[in-house]
């Protein structure tokens, strides 16, 4: 493959890939700045933060973390961390089964089944919000972290089903042929062939799902006041700051942020398959 | 449908259904019932609901004067369809969802492109970029709206001020070019991961085949990667199309739907009549048609696109 001895590359094709390099980190940084602005911002103090001339070198604070806190973020947080958390492990308990039934033993329609989680997702949530709300009231469930839980549940249950059942049909049939041969029951078959295989994809799905109820907002907007609102709502009180309190309000967002960032970042090899519902891997 | 038609999602994948022996009634039962409680959940917090809000759709009703209701039958359809605010609103809607799903899908695909190659730090690129997409929308909003656009300190007019602009109040004299910006910058991470697992999925020995011959990066990339990655496109459009004509977080907390009604989009359109005016026979009305909306939305970007890579298509021959 040798070329003759006065062979050299083009110039372009020298400097062609350093050229793209670095436009890559240039847009790298652009998209990412947001976030580190964010960031660095929640460690000054508020002079240090509200300059027309944005201030780069500053001595750090955890001031504003401290404010925050005292203005009461840490029940918003917990709440977050509950209807995320529970509202995750209701949607496994029942996805899995059903994502079972829709791939390895198939149902007779599952073509249809399938759609229909798909088409739940589609419902805009505007469209369901006033029965809920109404349903809620009337059952004393509003400002509650259980109309979260049940909410967020159905708000995930589509994606968990897709995602899982992507994952099931990974399984090699041979596997699951060996076990029946070998007389497994489908107790058995499911506890100690199906789940274990699953494992990984069953935490995929938990991130996934924990980060889209995490980072909800509308639903807990709305039906949700004092006693159990979320993250979001809680930087609500920060819309008419004007820029008064730029810095606490830096510290309360990467306070929510931070969690999903974290997750997002540890599970970003399976972040594609899950928003795309299991389609793409 | 797209998402069916993807392989690894398809019935055709690796394991498969196990062959359908047709099975006994009683066996069909038994592989019923794992699906139930599923189903029931989501009939029951999704579809009765909005039963109820199509039958509400037919009612006078306001939460603020109960035991009221009367049945008006088509009254509320004809608000809405006479209804300004509706008109100026599903403008906005369908503006803020095409601009942002467009301009996502385009620089998330030369992202993709860009990260598919092998230079130093890959890795590390590949996660500060999907960060914006994990940040929470609500505080998206607020961040654009403090950090970057405010007229004082927002970083956009720092730089904009070297450029000899000074203090441009972006939010309220670019109302939706700020709203898309905030979209753009959440999605086109979501829209280069979809695209960007297309890229990997690519069989090496055809793009070898082209190279060998004798097709150059572009030609490459236009007729072979290009019509390769069209379901992945397609895909990441409806996806998009379904998340963004839902587009609220963001709307409540830079622009509050204005100036005026400027930003103001279905959802929130929907959310001010219901929770702030109360409004439950109309807003109940505006919410069905949203529906009706948003599943013309979805049929209709399908197409579309479906048509413009036919054209691609024909293009070739």
């Amino acid at each position: 493959m040798r070329s003759p001895a006065a062979f050299r590359p083009p110039l372009r094709r020298r400097f062609g890939p350093w050229l793209w390099t670095t436009v890559t980190w240039v847009v790298t940084a652009v998209f990412f700045f947001p976030v580190l602005w964010m960031a660095l911002t929640a460690f000054k103090t508020e002079a240090d933060a509200y300059t027309t001339s944005p201030t780069v070198v500053f001595s750090p604070t955890l001031e504003q973390f401290r404010a925050v806190f005292a203005e009461g973020v840490g029940p918003y947080l917990g709440n977050s961390a509950l209807a995320a958390g529970a509202s995750t492990a209701v949607v496994l308990l029942l996805a899995t089964p059903a994502a079972y039934a829709l791939s390895i033993r198939p149902v007779r329609r599952w073509r249809d089944v399938l759609f229909f989680f798909l088409s739940t997702k589609m419902l805009p949530v505007v469209a369901a919000i006033i029965p809920v709300y109404l349903a809620a009231r009337g059952l004393g469930a509003l400002d509650s972290i259980g109309t979260l839980i049940v909410l967020y549940t159905a708000m995930n249950l589509p994606v968990a089903v897709w995602m899982l059942r992507s994952f099931f049909l990974e399984i090699p049939r041979e596997v699951l042929e060996a076990a029946r041969v070998d007389g497994a029951t489908t107790r058995q078959e499911v506890m100690w062939v199906l789940l274990p295989m699953v494992a990984p994809g069953l935490a995929a799905t938990a991130l996934i799902c924990v980060i889209f109820s995490w980072n909800e907002f509308f639903l807990a907007l709305n039906l949700t006041s004092v006693r159990s609102a979320t993250m979001p709502v809680f930087l609500v009180g920060f819309i008419t700051s004007e820029g008064l309190y730029w810095a606490r309000l830096a510290a309360a967002a990467t306070l929510a942020c931070l969690p999903v960032l974290l997750m997002g970042w540890l599970a970003q090899r399976q972040l594609a398959r899950g928003l795309s519902m299991g389609a793409v891997k | 449908m797209a998402v069916g038609a993807l392989p690894p999602a398809g019935p055709t994948a690796t394991a498969g259904p196990l062959p359908a022996r047709r099975p006994p009634r009683r066996a069909g039962w038994r592989r019923r019932w794992p699906l139930a409680p599923a189903l029931l959940w989501l009939v029951v917090l999704t579809q009765l609901p909005f039963v109820f809000t199509v039958l509400f759709s037919f009612q006078s009703r306001n939460l603020l004067r109960p035991g009221a209701e009367r049945w008006v039958g088509l009254a509320n359809y004809a608000n809405v369809f006479t209804d300004t605010v509706f008109r100026a609103a599903l403008l906005t809607e369908i503006e803020l969802t095409v601009l942002a799903v467009a301009i996502a899908m385009a620089l998330g695909t030369a992202l993709a492109l860009l990260l598919d190659r092998r230079f130093p730090g890959r890795g590390v690129a590949r996660t500060l970029l999907i960060s914006p997409f994990l940040v929470m929308p609500a505080v998206a909003g607020l961040l654009w709206k403090t950090a970057m656009f405010d007229p004082v300190f927002g970083l956009v007019n720092v730089a904009a001020s070297w450029a000899g602009v000074q203090g441009t109040d972006f939010t309220s004299r670019f109302p939706v070019a700020s709203v898309v910006t905030v979209l753009v910058w959440q999605w086109t991470p979501f829209m280069m991961l979809i695209v960007l697992a297309g890229l990997r999925s690519q069989p090496a020995d055809t793009l070898e085949a082209a190279r060998v011959d004798g097709a150059g990066p572009w030609a490459t990339f236009r007729w072979i990667t290009l019509p390769y990655l069209r379901r992945y496109i397609e895909l990441g459009v409806l996806l998009g199309v379904i998340h963004l004509v839902n587009t609220f977080d963001v709307i409540y907390m830079m622009t509050q739907g204005g100036p005026g009604t400027r930003t103001t989009n279905l959802p929130y359109y929907i959310y001010q009549r219901a929770f702030l005016g109360f409004d439950v026979g109309q807003s109940s009305a505006l919410g069905v048609v949203t529906v009706a909306g948003t599943l013309v939305a979805a049929a209709l970007a399908l197409r579309l696109l479906f048509t413009a890579f036919t054209g691609v298509r024909a293009g070739d021959r």
